[in-house]
């Protein structure tokens, strides 16, 4: 074999695990003896994107890195990657820049992101390090363009900047993401509990919070809670 | 009587004397004021009031006549749809959605589907059929959503007629929910990859019928209420909010237009193929409670434009994608006891192929995986944009369902618009946002 028959080394590029599946057919505990059951996927989120992002994208992209470097921020200390998956577009920002980035976002006459549509929070258990993900989606009416900011935080440390003084809409986003998902958002002006009592314990869409429930008797029949029934993933 | 309230009616608090007032009883609390060396009074209106709209609950601190603070309680409505939807299968999740805010269902479940077909990846195979019922439904609902607005801010300021002829329309369009879906809410019609079924036999009459006679009925709301002195005394220049505040406050829909910005996602960012429909968007330059309401009577009219479009527009076909992986295996039909599935699949499942019985059989119990990733899909409501945010991690189930709800957002703008007016325009203001609390607190 030539040397010329070598394919290039392939890039590698950085995944992102979020979990792992076990088995093949989504059961749990029913004896699989196809001997599938043994079988460990990994789940993993679409990675880092290279360029061109596509469509105006790259514009935007360009102009956020841009701008960020004017103010004498490195952008790729800022944006730890970005990903273009479904025709979306989500910038991963370390959250130590958020607010400089989201008021970047918001300024520059070439972004203008006016409408922030408030932070989705995300538990995933198992992305060591990184278990809450905060997700943002801002709108520019000016350009009509809509793209996706993510932060993540550790568990241990569950802290995030609040963007309220540069989103005041995100007020009640934040209190209902620290609620359901313990987030606490720094500079916030008042993170209360908003949906559950004030004096409720734990944070109930964390993955680690159980659904609850009772079990319900049909027709003599014990009907199990929702999260005891058997299912498939 | 004046013993019964200083047993009951009060109570020594940490926080000063709270009174319970139950109706009737104003004229003592007013007295026990005078007298009181705090001139300070904070009210709590609500949860149970019936000005606000459903469990809202409002804490105004008051001088005199005037909101000096206005702050929200939310919360008593929540009902953790979406923490339930990560323990269903991916078609089960319009049955919850369709329960957040109850007035506007058929937009909560497009949008919800929308963003799960996005994750799909067949957002481009949805049968067009199924597209332009969808329309059509969603239009048909918007006058039924601004219909309740109507009624029950005009209920709130006085105004019974009003009340009474919003609720009576209302009526027409919940007679063609309940002959399409089988239910007047709650329908959980529309499905990832299309609907749960076709148009019965009869339905496109009816419903021209129906826009006929709406139609010419919509002239009574201007009427009855928009050239009216007293309407107009209580609506203009009240819970003003103009764009900066707006956009500030992520305040959409009625709103946001009655700044004059005409921001409609249907125009500006078209989905299910709203760029294809001739209508307009309506806007108003008050930035008050008025021009909100000028905006839903206009926007009802537009909506009979765009579902006179949609009948035209109906062409035979499919309403379910064609990928036999995703679609629901059967076509439901109405039988006269309800909804069901149609005899002639349960013919073919039970008598003829084992194969559909299988494939029948996985589908309606493990439901379809959907890949990994994560989706936004908007859809602008009668409140305003409904964004749906979902995650999935490759399985049968939603990792996660956000709903960015209009009424939770627009409601943060109550302080703004309230702060500083009188305590009656509270109301108003209220009325002119829309909140509706299963949307608000999910």
């Amino acid at each position: 074999m030539s040397d010329g028959d070598i394919p290039a080394t392939r890039t590698e590029i950085p995944i992102e695990v979020v979990g792992s599946r076990q088995g093949m057919f989504g059961g749990r505990g029913t004896g699989d003896t196809s001997g599938f059951g043994g079988l460990v996927s990994p789940i993993v989120l679409p990675g880092p994107s290279s360029r061109p992002y596509g469509g105006w994208f790259d514009e935007v992209a360009d102009e956020l890195e841009g701008a960020l470097e004017e103010q004498g921020l490195d952008p790729a200390d800022a944006i730890l990657k970005t990903v273009v998956d479904r025709a979306e577009l989500t910038f991963h920002v370390r959250r130590e820049h958020l607010l400089q980035v989201a008021r970047t976002l918001r300024d520059d006459p070439a972004l203008r992101f006016e409408l922030c549509l408030g932070v989705s929070g995300v538990h995933y258990p198992s992305d060591a390090g990184r278990e809450l993900h905060a997700v943002y989606h801002l709108r520019s009416i000016t350009h009509t363009r809509l793209i996706r900011v993510e932060v993540t935080a550790p568990d241990a440390d569950p802290r995030i900047p609040s963007v309220v003084s540069v989103y005041p809409t995100n007020d009640w986003h934040e209190r209902e993401a620290y609620d359901f998902f313990g987030i606490v958002f720094d500079g916030h002006p008042g993170l209360t509990r908003i949906m559950m009592p004030d004096d409720w314990l734990g944070h109930p869409q964390r993955k680690d919070y159980p659904l609850g429930g009772i079990p319900v008797e049909y027709k003599g029949a014990q009907i199990p809670a929702p999260d005891q029934r058997r299912s498939y993933t | 009587m004046t013993t019964h309230y200083e047993e009951a009616g009060t109570r020594e608090t940490t926080e000063g004397r709270v009174f319970t007032v139950t109706g009737g009883d104003w004229g003592e609390v007013v007295e026990a004021v005078a007298k009181a060396d705090d001139e300070r009074i904070i009210v709590n209106m609500g949860p149970q009031h019936p000005s606000t709209h459903g469990v809202l609950r409002l804490i105004l601190e008051i001088d005199g006549e005037t909101v000096t603070e206005a702050r929200c309680g939310i919360g008593y409505l929540h009902t953790g749809i979406e923490k339930n939807m990560e323990f269903r299968n991916w078609v089960q999740g319009t049955t919850f959605v369709t329960r957040m805010d109850y007035l506007t269902p058929l937009f909560n479940e497009t949008a919800y589907c929308l963003a799960v077909e996005k994750l799909l990846g067949i957002t481009d195979q949805i049968p067009d059929r199924a597209t332009v019922i969808r329309v059509l439904m969603m239009e048909l609902n918007r006058i039924s959503s601004h219909l309740v607005c109507l009624a029950t801010g005009g209920m709130e300021i006085g105004s019974t007629t009003l009340m009474i002829y919003g609720f009576r329309d209302r009526e027409l369009i919940l007679d063609i929910f309940e002959l399409v879906t089988g239910l007047r809410m709650n329908h959980a019609y529309v499905r990832p990859g299309g609907l749960a079924q076709d148009l019965p036999p009869g339905a496109v009459d009816q419903i021209r019928e129906a826009v006929k006679l709406f139609r010419s009925r919509m002239h009574e709301y201007d009427k009855l209420a928009t050239g009216n002195p007293v309407f107009k005394a209580r609506l203009v220049d009240v819970g003003f909010l103009d764009l900066a505040g707006c956009l500030a406050l992520g305040a959409t829909g009625p709103i946001l237009r009655a700044t004059g910005l005409p921001n409609d996602l249907r125009k500006s960012d078209p989905y299910c193929g709203y760029e294809n429909y001739d209508f307009e968007v309506a806007i108003a330059d008050t930035a008050d409670s008025y021009g909100r309401f000028l905006i839903r009577l206009e926007e009802m009219r537009q909506s009979l434009r765009i579902v006179e479009q949609c009948l035209d527009r109906l062409r035979p076909g499919p309403v379910m994608v064609a990928d036999k992986k995703i679609a629901w295996p059967a076509q439901l039909a109405v039988g006269p006891d309800g909804m069901g599935n149609s005899l002639d699949h349960i013919r073919q499942i039970m008598g003829t192929s084992m194969e559909s019985l299988i494939h029948h059989f996985k589908l309606v119990t493990e439901g379809f995986r959907v890949p990994v990733g994560q989706a936004y899909a908007a859809v602008e409501s009668p409140k305003g944009e409904l964004g749906v945010h979902v995650v999935s991690d490759g399985g049968t189930r939603p990792y996660r369902v956000h709903f960015r709800d209009p009424s939770f957002t627009n409601l943060q703008s109550m302080a703004a618009m309230c702060e500083g007016g009188q305590v009656a325009d509270v109301i108003v203001a209220v009325a002119g946002i829309d909140p509706v609390m299963g949307g608000v607190d999910r």
